[in-house]
């Protein structure tokens, strides 16, 4: 008996062996290998000839942190993010809010056109965007131009760009926060509601009382995944504005790839990711403390 | 009976949310089938006039645009195919097989789902250099073989299988894998179709690390042609919904006629992450 323990075990690891060798080869070794790297001089020349590395310290990240471009890369993930992800989740709200609503019908049809744009690829959706969002020949300034708004340059100037990326982003997105949020309001029972209407409680205060506090654990689930999701910006900048105009869209993940991939500075550009990383995840703590402190005001 | 003007409204929403969300799509799919230069007549046009394939036969004549189909569907595909096989074992072993350490080894494999994958990225390049997959079907597919999303799917959803009923196989002589085979597998199916759905989609749409890792045009998948092109032909309008169009219905279609599944991985995935 007890062998027949023991050899199940071992089986054990046959099938775990395979898809654990894969994860720590490929992704906690490379995490660990990039801490390593960010402290190193690692460029173009190292990557020819790995004698010509050099250990160098914090010197990656304090002069990164001396760099006007990276300073504006965090400034404007911190745009799209801080404008971005509440606006998002704001219409995902929205949206499964008229979805749970008992007046809604087609409830299927209306779920699936909505949740859509989330499944198409984000290339192919930001190439059409971008003509929407033409000066001369896009249906969004034509649809403006009907209630008397002037043509605006949207991905041509500075102070429209990362609004344009945020409205598309919005739109691609908040499909998939709508489905879970939908979920939640689901499993709300109905009579919290029917106790609220007999208190006399508008439809106003039911949702303040009764679908909010009712809602926020999914809330912080949603809002800690979405933000995080926000800080990696990468491909709609690259798509629509290749980081510009003026460097308004350059995001902190287009940053490290131009530093990386395009210039070969990768020690830099594992300096980057990591300053990535550990901003997440200090934001991400942050959320997690307030939604704590918010449960015990309950 | 009138209908409610409360009723008016809220379906009046969904339905101008719902045309919001699908008129890039419609209009994309329209404009690939103008001739050259129609869309951007002013005012602009919403439906062809004379209808015509002329954009697609352009792409697979002269943009390469079957190869290009071919390395996506297959690298999807591929991926998909191995990454299950490795997930669905390692899931369902970190549910129901006992071995030294599980329960650390998932509880430090969990938090490291807070790191973002591109972290990894400039290492793995030079890993991936280093074993001669750079450029190479293998640079996509290789470090996708598992990932610790799909095990933590599969694990969810395997802790439901009863204990009794693997122990009554094993009573009766059965091997582990056999076990695993003839039991445990259909028991699955619904995850593993749901894992599927994920990671084909996944794959299919995943635009990052295959621009960094393809350098070789023959190679691109649709997402890093369709960039790259769309940066040579700016001004073809048409050419570039067709490409579009290529690109995103067939993600669409499985996600249509799969639908279900792929909401129940997105309700796991999140609500338990």
């Amino acid at each position: 008996m007890i062998s027949s323990v023991k050899l199940r075990h071992a089986v054990a690891w046959w099938f775990v062996g395979p898809a654990l060798l894969v994860i720590a080869v490929f992704f906690v070794a490379p995490v660990l290998a990039a801490l390593v790297m960010s402290l190193t001089d690692f460029d173009i020349y190292a990557l020819a000839d790995l004698r010509n590395l050099r250990v160098v310290g914090l010197s990656n990240y304090l002069e990164l942190l001396q760099r006007p471009l990276f300073w504006k890369a965090l400034g404007n993930t911190l745009y799209f993010v801080v404008v971005g992800v509440p606006l998002s989740l704001a219409v995902s709200l929205g949206a499964a809010l008229l979805l749970n609503s008992r007046l809604a019908r087609f409830q299927p049809f209306f779920r699936t056109a909505l949740f859509a744009p989330v499944v198409t690829t984000i290339v192919a959706v930001a190439v059409i965007w971008r003509y929407l969002l033409g000066t001369r020949y896009g249906l969004l300034n034509y649809a403006l131009g009907a209630i008397g708004i002037a043509p605006i340059d949207w991905l041509g100037d500075p102070r429209f760009a990362m609004p344009a990326i945020i409205l598309f982003a919005v739109w691609k997105n908040f499909g998939y926060n709508m489905i879970i949020l939908l979920a939640g309001l689901q499993n709300i029972p109905r009579e919290l509601y029917e106790a609220a209407r007999i208190d006399g409680a508008s439809a106003l205060r039911q949702f303040r009382y009764v679908t909010l506090p009712m809602l926020a654990p999914i809330l912080t689930i949603v809002g800690i995944l979405t933000v995080a999701g926000y800080f990696q910006l990468f491909a709609e900048p690259y798509v629509m504005t290749q980081g510009g105009p003026l460097q308004s869209t350059t995001s902190i993940l287009y940053f490290m790839y131009e530093e990386g991939f395009k210039w070969w500075n990768l020690g830099n550009a594992s300096a980057v990711a990591f300053m990535l990383f550990l901003l997440i995840f200090a934001v991400t703590l942050l959320q997690l403390r307030h939604a704590r402190r918010g449960e015990r005001w309950r | 009976m009138m209908p409610r003007p409360a009723a008016i409204v809220v379906n009046g929403l969904l339905l101008g949310a719902s045309g919001i969300a699908l008129f890039p799509l419609l209009w994309m799919v329209s404009v690939s089938f103008m001739s050259p230069g129609e869309a951007s007549n002013y005012p602009p046009a919403l439906l062809p006039e004379h209808p015509t394939f002329a954009n697609y036969r352009e792409l697979f004549a002269h943009a390469g645009m079957g190869r290009y189909l071919a390395n996506s569907l297959f690298l999807a595909m591929a991926a998909t195919l191995l990454s299950l096989v490795c997930n669905v074992m390692a899931g369902y072993a970190f549910a129901k097989l006992r071995f030294a350490g599980r329960d650390r080894i998932f509880k430090v494999m969990l938090g490291a789902l807070v790191i973002p994958g591109q972290v990894a990225m400039v290492p793995l390049f030079l890993l991936l250099k280093h074993l001669g997959l750079v450029n190479s079907y293998g640079g996509i597919i290789v470090p996708a073989l598992a990932s610790i999303f799909g095990i933590f799917l599969v694990r969810q959803y395997a802790l439901s299988i009863p204990d009794d009923l693997l122990e009554a196989a094993r009573i009766d002589g059965a091997s582990e894998w056999r076990i695993f085979a003839l039991i445990v597998v259909p028991l699955l199916k619904p995850i593993i179709v749901t894992l599927a759905v994920f990671t084909l989609l996944g794959t299919w749409n995943d635009f990052m690390w295959p621009l960094i890792v393809l350098t070789d045009q023959e190679l691109y998948t649709l997402p890093v042609a369709l960039a790259s092109l769309s940066r040579e032909h700016v001004q073809d309008n048409e050419l570039m919904m067709a490409g579009s169009v290529l690109t995103i219905m067939p993600v669409l279609i499985v996600f249509l006629v799969l639908q279900r599944y792929y909401i129940q991985g997105l309700m796991m995935g999140s609500v338990k992450g």
